[in-house]
């Protein structure tokens, strides 16, 4: 049933992704891009990590992508301009690579020679404790010095985005 | 398939079913009862005419509604003029699937939760949720082509966003107090003593950006008729026009939920039955809405952004470190 | 497990990075609270440079100590404090060196100060991260105040778009850089530096090719920091487009800041493959110096010639970097505190000779210094020369370390390569002082903007150049003493 359920998603996702590429309205790709989060935010619950799935909801399709669709609305991005290939030279290598990349890919999974490692957390203990406990435990604990220095890290973007964007200063 | 999983299936469909046609219900009752409120506060008398004292109007209404034509503008972008008003209402339904509204209770020896499904990250999915309400005002918008529209989905867009972060911060005190995301666990805390009175700034804090996320009056600068036309709907009509009328009830309806669940106790009280309890606060929360939108007049755009930015979102803040620091300090 | 026991940390150990934060705060403080039309605000240069000093003395008192704090996210150790006052010397010259330049082009505002220190808060914890998470934030702190600063010159156009250009490939590199990241942890189930060693040694050999990709991944984020060719394409325009002070502190403290997370990322966690990496960045050296250098040659406009120099002086660090040894490690070290006197000193004249709406950068406009301003032109030539790596310069000195540290590592060929490529630096760095001597004045120069804080500057920049080329084996054994210890 969950393996259905991640095909289902990751067919999805995938085509989400594919459309939001080629879409020539930017209010599409914009909607394109909110469902392939959801579909990722799906398959964070399948590999029972809730916690990571609502703040990718949230934050992702609920406050990011917003903006993003306000610009893209606020300057009326709809009309649909001729758009012309600004990069004749690249398509063929890149399709070249592309390819080369995706083969590589396959490669290395069916050779099995992935042999990443088990970490600690098992799906039963992080079910066991719950997992936002978890995550709260381990960023005062563990990572606590990365988790405060994003404070600082958030204080220099707004300090950005007043200094570049604002109109008087 | 197992007779557990059968059992959980049927029941969770029982539940979801019970709940979603006491909203239906509810919503089409808050139709009629904010124009009877609001008539007599206004000193009128409102609906009269069908049924007893209007009575049926709700059920008129729907039925002109299903009748009219459904207009698509031409330059209309037509599925996401489709889409906009299902994406309006379904998030203000889902949110209902965390909401508890009553004690566990036992029905042919199962022990039932009167809860559509308990997870332990409930807060964070009512705000998943809710915060993908905003898209469908915002396709509204922008789908119909209409520069009112478009105005009403940008104004919508900003102001649910700003307001959403006084929201959840407004009940961060509320969990740092319960220590669990849970709402089956926040209302089982105050079985003693109702949030409200710990977290007076919290609920004040809640309140207010619960009206303006859910685009009401004071706040309804989204949809404000006298400058935007209706703003966001100006172009729906038929029945596309009255989801968004749904939507907006079944939003009230789900915060009104929330705030019963967070601060007043949720089914918790003496004498009358958990369910009844449940009714009774969200009641007096969907009267409160009306209260304010016949007594306050509409905010500047400015001010509510002012408002949200320069007061709330601190005042919030200042919240969750009193409640931090009395929590540290009590040990 | 209900209960979070939150061990005490030693904040000590990271007093540096809450005093540089703590006076950036200030800064900002004081400058919303006196007014905007003062426009002076020396006040608000001198606190900063205060901030610097008071951090550096901090840093330099706990020399010798080699410990791991907040549960091993975080390492104090003579590298992390040799890589902690380099950066802090760079931001202080650049604070130096800009003081007059903001004002003269009207963007003196506090936030300059404030987001020059947290930019060398974010190098200082790529410096001493022991924790892939740490350098990433780190990373993320000092690219953003970049980012900022690159588009101070909040209406000129060249300005913006050399900002928008760098984050928008900025944030691409970091996104490359944290999916590295992502592999690695799920090759090695870590993402301590330490740890990372451990497991990969622990399992002796075998390659995962999640690991190889994931260091690759990390090359390319970090080699964008640095300035290496193939990810060099934004330097040129970045370089130009901002403004002049903000272009020579981009040149050395993200660059040592690459540099030294490079360093100890691929030196302790993958010092057991480093067989894989090493082909990886010795060609990356070669493609970078020879790119810079060739490429300099044709440029005219004095801040994209130093912009291209200062990719192939990214290709000789990446040496030392490809040598992995402890040779390599403090030649580094030394290479880039030379790099920095003389490259601050080069832009602090490029500044010193500008005016406001005109910045006289092609190179031509320099013609005819040596007779008008015989000072500033012999300063120009010590820089430019000890950038090419003549002897007694600084430069010379730092590439000799380098290129000898190849040399023990059976690098031969690499070192050769390295040399050839001074011979042709030397070309373009010498048709500067050619210019200026040998040409006649196409323009007035006077009035130049000198201020006593930029005459400080060069003349610190110029003292050390000298210093550091002449007498160097006091500062080489301090670089010496600085490698990683702990492991």
């Amino acid at each position: 049933m969950e393996a259905y359920l991640f095909y289902i998603m990751a067919a999805v996702s995938v085509t989400a992704a594919v459309y939001l590429v080629f879409e020539k309205n930017p209010v599409f790709s914009a909607l394109y891009l909110i469902q392939t989060m959801v579909c990722i935010a799906v398959l964070y619950i399948l590999l029972e990590a809730q916690f990571i799935a609502a703040v990718q909801i949230i934050v992702y399709a609920g406050a990011i992508m917003v903006l993003f669709l306000f610009v893209i609305m606020l300057l009326n991005l709809n009309i649909k301009e001729e758009t012309k290939n600004a990069l004749p030279f690249q398509k063929i290598p890149a399709i070249f690579m592309g390819i080369v990349l995706f083969t590589a890919i396959c490669a290395v999974i069916k050779s099995k020679l992935l042999q990443g490692k088990q970490g600690e957390y098992t799906t039963a203990y992080v079910n066991s404790v719950g997992n936002t406990k978890l995550i709260g435990n381990l960023l005062f604990t563990d990572y606590l010095l990365p988790f405060e220095i994003t404070s600082i890290l958030l204080f220099v973007a707004a300090i950005g985005a007043i200094m570049l964007a604002k109109r008087k200063l | 398939m197992n007779k557990d999983l059968l059992v959980y299936i049927v029941v969770a469909s029982i539940k979801i079913f019970l709940v979603f046609s006491a909203v239906q219900i509810m919503i089409i009752s808050m139709i009629w009862l904010e124009r009877k409120i609001m008539a007599h506060m206004q000193v009128r008398l409102g609906p009269m005419r069908v049924g007893p004292h209007g009575l049926l109007q709700p059920i008129a209404d729907g039925i002109k509604l299903l009748f009219k034509e459904d207009i698509i503008p031409q330059k209309a972008n037509k599925l996401l003029f489709l889409l906009a008003p299902v994406m309006t209402l379904v998030p203000a339904l889902i949110t209902f699937a965390v909401i508890p509204f009553g004690d566990k209770v036992k029905i042919l020896g199962h022990s039932v939760n009167l809860v559509i499904t308990d997870i332990n990250v409930g807060f964070l999915y009512i705000f998943a949720v809710s915060s993908l309400g905003i898209y469908g005002i915002v396709m509204a918008g922008w789908a119909s082509n209409n520069k009112y529209s478009l105005l009403g989905g940008i104004r919508s867009s900003a102001q649910m966003i700003s307001y959403e972060l006084p929201l959840g911060l407004s009940l961060i005190g509320v969990v740092m107090l319960t220590s669990s995301l849970s709402l089956v666990d926040v209302v089982n805390a105050q079985a003693k003593l109702w949030n409200i009175i710990i977290q007076p700034i919290g609920f004040f804090v809640y309140a207010t950006s619960a009206i303006a996320e859910v685009n009401r009056c004071p706040f309804d600068l989204p949809e404000a008729e006298s400058e935007l036309v209706a703003g966001y709907h100006t172009e729906y009509s038929s029945m596309k026009f009255a989801m968004f009328f749904m939507a907006e009830y079944a939003n009230m309806i789900t915060v009104s939920a929330i705030a019963v669940t967070f601060f007043l106790g949720g089914w918790h009280g003496p004498f009358l039955p958990p369910v009844v309890w449940f009714m009774l606060k969200l009641s007096a929360c969907l009267f409160f809405f009306i209260w304010i939108r016949s007594t306050y007049p509409r905010l500047r755009y400015d001010q509510l952004m002012h408002f949200s930015w320069k007061f709330l979102l601190p005042l919030s803040l200042f919240n969750i470190l009193i409640t931090g620091l009395i929590m540290v300090l009590k040990g | 497990m209900t209960n979070v026991s939150i061990m005490t940390f030693n904040i000590l150990s990271i007093l540096p990075i809450l005093v540089l934060a703590g006076f950036g705060m200030i800064v900002l403080l004081i400058d919303v609270l006196t007014s905007r039309k003062l426009g002076e605000k020396n006040l608000l240069a001198y606190l900063s440079l205060l901030g610097i000093v008071v951090a550096a003395v901090l840093s330099r008192s706990s020399i010798g100590t080699a410990t791991f704090s907040f549960n091993e996210t975080f390492t104090i150790d003579n590298y992390s404090i040799f890589f902690n006052l380099i950066f802090l010397l760079s931001t202080g010259l650049t604070i130096l060196i800009s003081h007059n330049y903001i004002k003269r082009e009207e963007i003196n505002y506090g936030e300059y100060y404030a987001l020059l220190m947290f930019s060398t808060i974010g190098m200082m914890l790529m410096a001493s991260g022991a924790d892939l998470l740490n350098i990433y934030i780190g990373l993320e702190v000092m690219s953003i105040s970049i980012y900022i600063l690159t588009g101070f010159k909040r209406s000129k156009l060249i300005s913006n778009e050399a900002s928008l250009k760098y984050f928008l490939l900025g944030a691409f590199a970091t996104g490359f850089l944290l999916y590295g990241i992502a592999l690695i942890y799920g090759s090695t189930g870590t993402i301590n530096l330490r740890q990372i060693a451990c497991f990969i040694a622990g399992r002796g050999g075998g390659l995962d090719p999640l690991l190889i990709l994931g260091m690759g991944l990390i090359i390319v984020g970090l080699g964008f920091k640095v300035a290496s060719v193939p990810f060099h394409a934004w330097v040129p325009d970045v370089y130009e487009g901002a403004p002049t002070a903000i272009t020579a502190f981009m040149s050395v403290g993200p660059k040592a800041a690459g540099f030294a997370a490079f360093l100890r990322i691929f030196m302790t966690s993958f010092a057991y493959t480093h067989h894989e990496w090493q082909k990886i960045i010795y060609i990356l050296a070669v493609l970078t110096m020879t790119t810079g250098n060739v490429v300099a040659i044709a440029q005219t406009n004095i801040k994209r010639m130093l912009a291209y120099s200062s990719i192939a002086h990214a290709g000789y660090l990446l040496i030392a970097l490809v040598s992995a040894n402890n040779m390599g490690v403090s030649g580094t070290l030394f290479y880039i505190l030379a790099y920095i006197f003389m490259n601050i000193g080069a832009f602090a004249i490029v500044i010193v000779l500008s005016r406001k709406g005109d910045e006289f950068i092609q190179i031509n406009d320099y013609a005819g210094l040596g007779f008008k301003h015989p000072l500033l032109a012999i300063a120009m030539t010590l820089f430019m020369l000890s950038m090419a790596g003549v002897p007694p310069m600084a430069g010379f000195v730092g590439k000799f370390y380098i290129f000898s540290a190849a040399i023990k590592s059976g690098y031969v060929g690499l070192a050769v390569i390295g040399v050839i490529n001074s011979v042709i630096s030397v070309y373009y760095y010498l048709r500067i002082t050619v210019i200026m001597y040998m040409k006649e004045p196409a323009r007035e120069f006077s009035p130049l903007t000198i201020s006593p804080l930029i005459v400080a500057a060069i003349v610190i920049s110029v003292v050390g150049t000298l210093q550091l080329g002449i007498f160097p084996s006091k500062v080489m054994e301090i670089a010496q003493r600085s490698i990683f210890t702990l492991k």
